[in-house]
Formats: structure tokens, C-alpha cells, sequence
């Protein structure tokens, strides 16, 4: 594999050095010949595995037992390599410890390649790979860990003992599980607070005069950020270097094809359009609404105000299910002036981020919906804020009020508040999909409120058929515009397995 | 926030009197070249103007003091908004290749508005404030100061009255203005402590052990809880308050409250009943570790950031010295060695100043005037700084000049550092 010119300055490293730890910074690029099937094998299964780490850090507490469990059973399916020694390979049969570690290698470079090419991408890999190496990282013995520094020439300034005494009772206090005789007996570590971000924002560690006073146990955070720094200069550099690869018109529609992969369907290109009518939108609401979007509605029209998350959040929905640039206008306008907002102030403040939705402003982007994960995830509701996932951000009482309000039965909102606790919040609401529309299973995976929409709208239009048919219909329409070279034998084959692909994405 | 001397409408006579004779321009420029150190900083950085009629101006930027102050006699902004500094300049972002066009840096920012308060208000709602509700302001900027500087490392805050009902803090130090919008997010994270929005009951949860941080906003805001909270809002005082009040608790302690209450209708028993009864509870379960006293001080008081403006590099906010359209009030910098006493009622408003401007002068001036003859350049700014200095902006303007003099002195500090360090060579 040749990604760079670099290749030639590295003839001299032996494969066994690069590969001498089961862990690695990804600091030097392969150097092996491959096939392009090994190449598209290799990358489909990263992708799995960081679908798979993005997945478990929704549905459960990032390297709690069970997101543990599941990710190292994922591990073992897909032969990537975890916390074995290069020595003793036990497995007979079995794919070996050296093919793991190279798998693990050359994948993410591969995937290096198909996601630097715009900030979106480059965002979600590198979070995944972050939580990815944060696993394997903590699920290291500490000798490994000392080895992995050594290896890798990471030196961090300790804190004197001295120092830690006079600190000694606001270490404690800062960090969880810590005693006098730990602090004592371990190794603190002092860094700018902009190297351990995740520390300071959970306010995990002691702060003083901007340093940041690690604790041994913690000191995954400041690899993790010396990872981060370099995997993003890498990606900005590989982003530079990308057209000479796109140049190969084997890799081109597969690498696009690939980063084309991560965020299943985005509910941006509706055939709807234009086909509801503002006044569906009320009893719509009621009837096919995910619950965020109903609570954001009904908060509309009582207070005839949304602050702009929930603005943003709700007008993107709107979008999603099909309003029109003049009917958004026109719903938003006509609220608002039945509050304290005249129709010349919202014209001056409103229209224009109506518009700006919609991709007519600014920098005309046009925005998609939120995804669960969104909504889930980033800018949390504030004092005056009715955005966010209710199953999320609402207090579980008041959810259980609210739940019962709209006639769900007792059982059923112990089933979703079971749900809520265990912050299954995606499961939690399509739990209330197959409560308010009386089915035994929804028969998908919810991860979009336009996607709870449009299943709602099916399964009220009819049976299950219809949506059958318009699955069958996408997917027709889809294919054939990313892959519009079929008469080549490699890109036909990378067409089937990309089939699988989709079907992939498609289950999650 | 009515108030007698000032009317909206008279803004548009006004202001080409504030910004001819009134405005700080050199203190401002000052400020905004940060010593000239690197190259374009004031050129490259965004001003938007909202004129008459709520009209925006993004994408303003000037090249010397000299345009900034001919630009803003000439557009009369009601409002003024400082942005990012960007990679070229902001006035001719249509021309360079889009994408390329990006913020680099900005003072870290906070933005505290009463509004956010008011579940927690009893006093006023929306925009208006009183010296009541005003006492939140003050704990607020207590806390995060002290935070800033000594966890963070800080040393150039510039606090400053929005003009209407709210404060704003500039981080200028050279490591703040270059936070990545990670970073930035991280930092008003750490500040934050109530956390959800209308459906959430208990917005503040505490737990073993309690940060250093934590520890001491709470001795902040235990000092001013009792007169503030339980006598001034009277937190304890109606039902529908109370009920307010004690919803984060849990069953058996509101019960044995609620009895309480119908016996006790002093305000300040019924709180240290509150008080014990949560002690009480805590050192009879084992878990330990439950504050509900602390966390309902927390909910009441600690300060509620926009988080928002904080994270973003490219967010606007008000600038200092800019008029608040609605109350004429200038957005003037807060002293806060006088923090306890600043009253936002006696911050001038553009009508006061331009008043005093007119008043006839006395003659304490003869002298300069003579020394201006020997120095045409200067004249101009200095019949400025005399003009200010009649008028009650003066002292505010005083304490932008110490803020700007702090920096220049920590500015020559590190330069000499580096030069010594050069010399070791």
C-alpha cells in the first residue's frame, strides 16, 4: 500500500518493532502490498467495530461492565487485537496475534483516508478511535500501560512529594476513590488543564494556577489527548495528500463509499415535500410525534416562544417531515406574534434563521435534521429550554406525569422508566413508539426522530407491506448513484459487498 | 427598568455626541491591539453595528483607531458587538475562497443574564432586575472570578455591566484568547453547576467527594444566602414557594417539613429546620453523602452561565462601553474592589453624561490648553480625555485604564523574561 510519499524514509523498520506492543499510536503508515479485497475487508470490519463503539457509548456508560462486555466480545468477532502478548499465542487455528495487530494497523489507516475529507468526518472518527483506544488502553495491565509510555516516549512531569502533601486533602477531594496513603504512595501528574479536558470538565481532577494535578489512575486521559492531537495533524495531513489516492479509480468509490457509511440516513432529501399542511401539524403531533417533538410543539403553542435550541431542534424536524421553506415561515411567524413577538420584530429577528435552516442564508448549508444522538448528546436544555430528549433531560417524575397524561398504561411507563434508568433513552422511546401505536415490536431501531415519524406515518397509512416497498425503493435509488461503474470486475465486487454494507447500516 | 432621565427616543441625538466626545477610544484600541504583539489583531477583528431598527452590521473591521472612530461617528451604532479575530479581515470576508475565512481567537467570554434565574426569583422576571436580585450578580462574579484566576490561572478578567441585566467577563489573557472551542466548552463546564431546564426539578446534584471548586463556591454562597434567599426573597415565606423549595427533597423529609411549617412561620427556623433535618438524615444513612441543603443554596444562587456564548470563538458579545438601547445605560467596566456595592442604578446613562458634557465648564483648563498649542497631534485626544473626565463615566473609564496598565506591566514582564532567557544562550 503506498498512501504517501513517506514510504521510503521508513525501508528499515522492521514489521516486528511497529508491532511490538498490542496498542499503538499509528505514528508510522504500512508498507505492506495488499489485495483490494483484503483492503475493502479490512476497512469494513473497522468501520463495524467503530459503528459498534459509537453505538455502546449510547446505549451505556463508556467502560461500564457491560459496555466492556460487549465491546470485547465485539473485539473477539472481529479478530482485532486486545491485550495479548506477541509471545504467547495460545489459539490454534485462530487468526494470530501478529495478523491481529497488523488487521488493526493497516485498517485504520484505511479508514485514515476515507474520513479526513471534511470536519464532520474527521469528527466522528476521530471520537470513535478515541474511545476505542481509551478502552483498550484501561483494559491494559499496568505493567503494559508503563510499557506503552516507554515505548511510545511519553514523559509527564510529576508532582513532587512535597507538593503533594501541602495539596494532599484537595487531591483527595477532587478525584474519586483516592485516600491519604494512595496519594501519597502514587505518582500525581501536572498538565496545562487544555491537555486533560475530559478531567476538567467533569471536574475529576484538582485545578490550580491552570494545571491540572493527575492522579496515576486518570493518566489514560493525557494519552488519550496526545492521541487525539496527533491522529487530528495526521487526518489534516492525510486530507492534504487525499488527491493523489482519489486519483486511483479503484480506492475512489470506495473510500467515498465508506465515509459515506457512518451516519445511516440523514433525513435531509424528503419526497414528501410540501405534502402536510400546517393545520395536520397539531393532531400529527399527538398521533406521530417522538416524544421530544411533541414536547417541543406543545411548549410552542403555550408559550407562542422557543428559545434556539428548541427552535433549531424542532424547525430541523419540521423540515425533515416535509414543511416547506414558506410553510416553516409562516408557522413559526404566526406563533410568535400571538406572544410578545410583533410580526416586524420576527421578520428582523426570526425569519432570518427560518431561512437559515433551510439553507438560504449564510453559508447556505442545508442543515439536516437531529439524530437521537444529537438530541441526546450535544447543547442540553437550559432554564427556559424545552429541547433535548425528554427521556434524557426530563426528571423521571415528571416524565412519569407526563407519560401518564397522555393515557399511557401504568405498566408501560414502568417498562420505559426501567429503560430510562438503565439510560437506554433511544430503547426508552421506542418503548412509547410501541405503547402509543399498540404493536408488540416496532421492528426497527430508532436513532432519529424523523425515522420515529415516518414509522409512525406507515404503520397509521397501513400494514407493514407498504413499508417494505419503500425500503426496496431506496435502496434502489441509492445504489446506483454511488456506484455508477459496474463494468469493472473490482468495483462489481466491491458493489455486492457493499450491499452488505448498506444492509448493515441499515439493521443498526 | 424605568428610569426618569432617559428616553429611547432621544438615542439618536445622543450617541454622535457620545462617540465624538465621550467615547474611550485610545483606552479601546489599546485594548483590542493587545501591545501590537501579533501582527493584525485589531485589523482582523470583527465589530457588528446593529443600527435603527434592529438592523445587523456583521463583518465590520477597521485598520487604525482613526477608522474605528470615523466609522462609528459616521454609523451612529445603536449597539456595538465585538467578534473573533479572523485569519483575514472581517470587512473583506466575501473575497477570500470560502472556508478558508475562519475565527482563530477571541477572549474567553461569559455572559450572565437574570433572565435564567427566574424560576429563582421571586423579586422580578424577564428583563428586569432590582438591587434585590442584583445580589446574584455579585455572588456570581465572586465565584467565578475567584475560580478563573486561581484554578484556571488567569490574570486579565474584565468584568462588565451589561447595561441592562446582566454582566459580562472578558478573559484576555494571551493563553484564554487562543482556547480551542474544546477547551473553551470544558472551562464553562467546570463552572457549571445547575444543570436542566423546565423539567427538571433538581438542578443541582451533589456527591462524595465534594471538588475543592464546589467547596469554594458553596462558602460564597453560604454567606449570602441567609439575608439574601430566606429574608429579602423569602424563599419560606408562601406556600407556592415553599412547595418550590422543597420538591428536590426526598418523601420523608418533606413530610416531617411540611408539619413543621404549619407550626413555624418564621422564614429563617424554617430553614434551619431544613438544614437539620438533612444532617440528621445524613449521619443516620450509611451512604452519607447527601447535601440537600447545600444543593437547594446551590439552585438558588450559584451563578447560571450561558454556555453557549462561551464555546463558540465566532459568538458576538456586547462591548464594553457600548449603550443599552433600552436604558440608556453605558456597558461600563465593574470595579471589583467595590463589587459588594455596586449599584446598577448608578451606572450613568447616556442622557446623564451628555448633560454633564454640557454644563458649563470651569476653568481649571487654561494651562493644557496652552501645552495642546505644542502639540497639535494630541490636541484632539486630549480635549477627549478632558471631556469624559467631567462627566460621571470618568470613574469607570479609570478603572479600564488599570485594567489595561495590569496587562501592558505582565506583557513587559514576559518579554523581559523571554529576552533573558535568550541572553542564558
Amino acid at each position: 500500500m503506498q498512501f504517501s510519499g513517506k514510504r521510503k524514509k521508513l525501508i528499515g523498520s522492521s514489521q516486528n518493532d511497529l508491532y511490538g506492543h498490542c496498542l499503538q499510536f499509528y505514528g508510522q503508515p504500512p508498507l505492506d502490498n495488499i489485495s483490494l479485497a483484503e483492503f475493502e475487508t479490512l476497512a469494513v470490519e473497522r468501520l463495524k467495530l467503530l459503528k459498534t463503539v459509537e453505538n455502546l457509548g449510547v446505549s451505556y456508560v463508556k467502560n461500564s461492565v457491560q459496555y466492556s462486555k460487549k465491546l470485547e466480545a465485539e473485539f473477539t468477532s472481529l479478530n482485532f487485537p486486545l491485550r495479548t502478548e506477541l509471545g504467547d499465542q495460545k489459539v490454534q487455528g485462530g487468526t494470530s496475534e501478529y495478523e491481529k495487530r497488523r488487521k488493526d494497523h493497516i485498517s485504520h489507516f484505511i479508514l485514515r483516508l476515507a474520513y479526513c475529507q471534511t470536519e464532520d468526518l474527521r469528527r466522528w472518527f476521530i471520537q470513535q478511535e478515541m474511545d476505542l483506544f481509551r478502552y483498550r488502553f484501561n483494559d491494559l495491565s499496568s505493567k503494559y500501560k508503563t510499557d506503552f509510555l516507554h515505548k511510545n516516549n511519553l514523559k509527564y512531569e510529576t508532582v513532587s512529594a512535597e507538593e503533594k502533601n501541602i495539596l494532599k486533602d484537595k487531591l483527595i477531594n477532587s478525584s474519586y476513590g483516592l485516600s491519604g496513603i494512595t496519594v501519597e504512595e502514587y505518582d500525581f501528574y501536572k498538565v496545562p488543564f487544555q491537555d486533560a479536558l475530559d478531567l476538567v470538565r467533569t471536574r475529576k481532577v484538582y485545578l490550580l494556577a491552570g494545571n491540572a494535578y493527575i492522579p496515576h489512575s486518570e493518566i489514560v486521559t493525557i494519552v488519550l489527548n496526545d492521541f487525539r492531537t496527533r491522529l487530528s495533524k495526521a487526518l489534516a495531513m492525510t486530507a492534504r495528500s487525499l488527491p493523489a489516492v482519489q486519483s486511483d479509480e479503484r480506492l475512489q468509490p470506495l473510500l467515498s463509499h465508506l465515509s459515506h457509511a457512518y451516519v445511516g440516513q440523514d433525513y435531509s432529501i424528503q419526497k414528501n415535500i410540501g405534502k402536510i399542511s400546517l393545520e395536520q401539524i397539531d393532531s400529527l403531533s399527538g398521533k406521530s410525534f417522538p416524544l421530544c417533538m411533541r414536547h417541543v410543539h406543545k411548549a410552542l403553542r403555550e408559550n407562542h416562544h422557543l428559545r434556539h435550541g428548541g427552535r433549531m431542534q424542532y424547525g430541523l424536524f419540521l423540515k425533515g417531515i416535509g414543511l416547506t421553506l414558506e410553510q416553516a415561515l409562516q408557522f413559526w411567524r404566526s406563533e410568535f406574534v400571538k406572544g410578545k413577538v410583533d410580526a416586524d420584530k420576527f421578520d428582523k429577528a426570526y425569519a432570518y434563521s427560518v431561512r437559515h435552516m433551510f439553507g438560504k442564508e449564510g453559508k447556505r448549508t442545508d442543515y439536516t435534521p437531529y439524530s437521537c444522538m444529537k438530541v441526546i448528546l450535544s447543547n442540553p436544555p437550559s432554564q427556559g429550554d424545552y429541547h433535548g430528549c425528554p427521556f434524557r433531560h426530563s426528571d423521571p417524575e415528571l416524565l412519569k406525569q407526563k407519560l401518564q397524561s397522555y393515557k399511557i398504561s401504568p405498566s408501560g411507563i414502568n417498562q420505559v422508566l426501567e429503560l430510562v434508568k438503565g439510560m437506554h433513552y433511544q430503547l426508552a422511546c421506542q418503548k412509547y413508539f410501541e405503547l402509543t401505536h399498540s404493536v408488540e415490536d416496532a421492528g426497527f431501531s430508532l436513532n432519529h426522530p424523523n425515522q420515529y415519524f415516518t414509522e409512525s406515518q406507515k404503520l397509521l397509512g397501513g400494514g407493514r407491506d407498504i413499508k417494505k416497498e419503500v425500503e426496496m425503493s431506496q435502496k434502489g435509488q441509492e445504489n446506483p448513484s454511488s456506484m455508477s461503474r459496474p463494468s469493472q470486475e473490482s468495483s462489481k465486487q466491491a458493489h455486492e459487498e457493499m450491499g452488505d454494507l448498506d444492509s448493515f447500516f441499515q439493521d443498526e | 427598568m424605568a428610569n426618569e432621565d432617559y428616553n429611547p427616543a432621544c438615542l439618536p441625538d445622543l450617541l454622535p455626541l457620545y462617540y465624538r466626545r465621550l467615547f474611550p477610544f485610545p483606552q479601546y484600541y489599546r485594548w483590542l491591539s493587545y501591545g501590537g504583539v501579533s501582527k493584525n489583531y485589531f485589523q482582523n477583528r470583527e465589530f457588528c453595528f446593529t443600527l435603527k431598527d434592529d438592523i445587523y452590521v456583521r463583518y465590520q473591521s477597521f485598520s487604525t483607531q482613526n477608522e474605528l472612530e470615523k466609522e462609528m461617528q459616521k454609523m451612529v451604532p445603536y449597539k456595538i458587538d465585538i467578534g473573533a479575530v479572523y485569519s483575514h479581515r472581517p470587512s473583506q470576508h466575501n473575497t477570500v475562497k470560502s472556508g478558508t475565512f475562519q475565527a482563530l481567537e477571541k477572549e474567553l467570554v461569559f455572559d450572565i443574564d437574570m433572565t435564567d434565574y427566574d424560576d429563582v426569583r421571586r423579586c422580578c422576571s424577564a428583563a428586569d432586575i432590582c438591587s434585590k436580585c442584583w445580589t446574584l450578580m455579585t455572588i456570581a462574579i465572586h465565584i467565578l472570578d475567584r475560580a478563573l484566576r486561581e484554578d484556571f490561572g488567569f490574570h486579565h478578567l474584565l468584568w462588565v455591566y451589561s447595561g441592562r441585566r446582566g454582566v459580562h467577563c472578558w478573559v484576555c489573557d494571551d493563553a484564554a484568547r487562543k482556547l480551542s472551542v474544546a477547551a473553551r466548552s470544558a472551562v464553562a463546564e467546570y463552572l457549571s453547576l445547575v444543570k436542566g431546564g423546565e423539567d427538571t426539578v433538581r438542578k443541582v446534584v451533589l456527591s462524595d467527594p465534594i471538588h475543592p471548586f464546589i467547596k469554594y463556591s458553596l462558602s460564597v454562597v453560604e454567606r449570602y444566602f441567609p439575608q439574601y434567599a430566606i429574608v429579602e426573597q423569602d424563599i419560606l415565606g408562601s406556600k407556592e414557594s415553599v412547595d418550590k423549595v422543597l420538591a428536590p427533597l426526598p418523601e420523608d423529609i418533606k413530610k416531617d417539613l411540611t408539619t413543621f411549617f404549619q407550626k413555624v412561620k418564621n422564614p429563617m427556623e424554617r430553614w434551619e429546620e431544613l438544614c437539620t433535618l438533612v444532617e440528621h438524615k445524613k449521619s443516620s444513612s450509611k451512604k452519607g453523602g447527601q447535601y440537600f441543603d447545600k444543593e437547594i443554596m446551590l439552585q438558588y444562587c450559584y451563578p447560571r452561565l450561558d454556555v453557549n456564548v462561551s464555546k463558540g470563538v465566532n459568538h458576538l458579545l456586547k462591548s464594553p462601553f457600548s449603550v443599552h438601547p433600552k436604558t440608556g445605560r453605558i456597558s461600563v467596566p465593574i470595579d471589583l474592589k467595590e463589587l459588594d456595592t455596586f449599584d446598577p442604578f448608578e451606572v450613568p446613562t447616556i442622557s446623564l453624561i451628555c448633560e454633564e458634557l454640557e454644563k458649563p465648564r470651569t476653568d481649571e483648563v487654561e494651562d493644557e490648553d496652552m501645552k495642546d498649542k505644542e502639540n497639535e497631534q494630541d490636541a484632539g485626544e486630549r480635549r477627549r480625555i478632558r471631556d469624559y473626565k467631567r462627566t460621571s463615566l470618568a470613574k469607570y473609564v479609570k478603572v479600564f485604564d488599570n485594567f489595561l496598565e495590569a496587562m501592558t506591566r505582565s506583557r513587559k514582564g514576559e518579554m523581559l523574561k523571554k529576552s533573558d532567557l535568550q541572553k542564558d544562550f
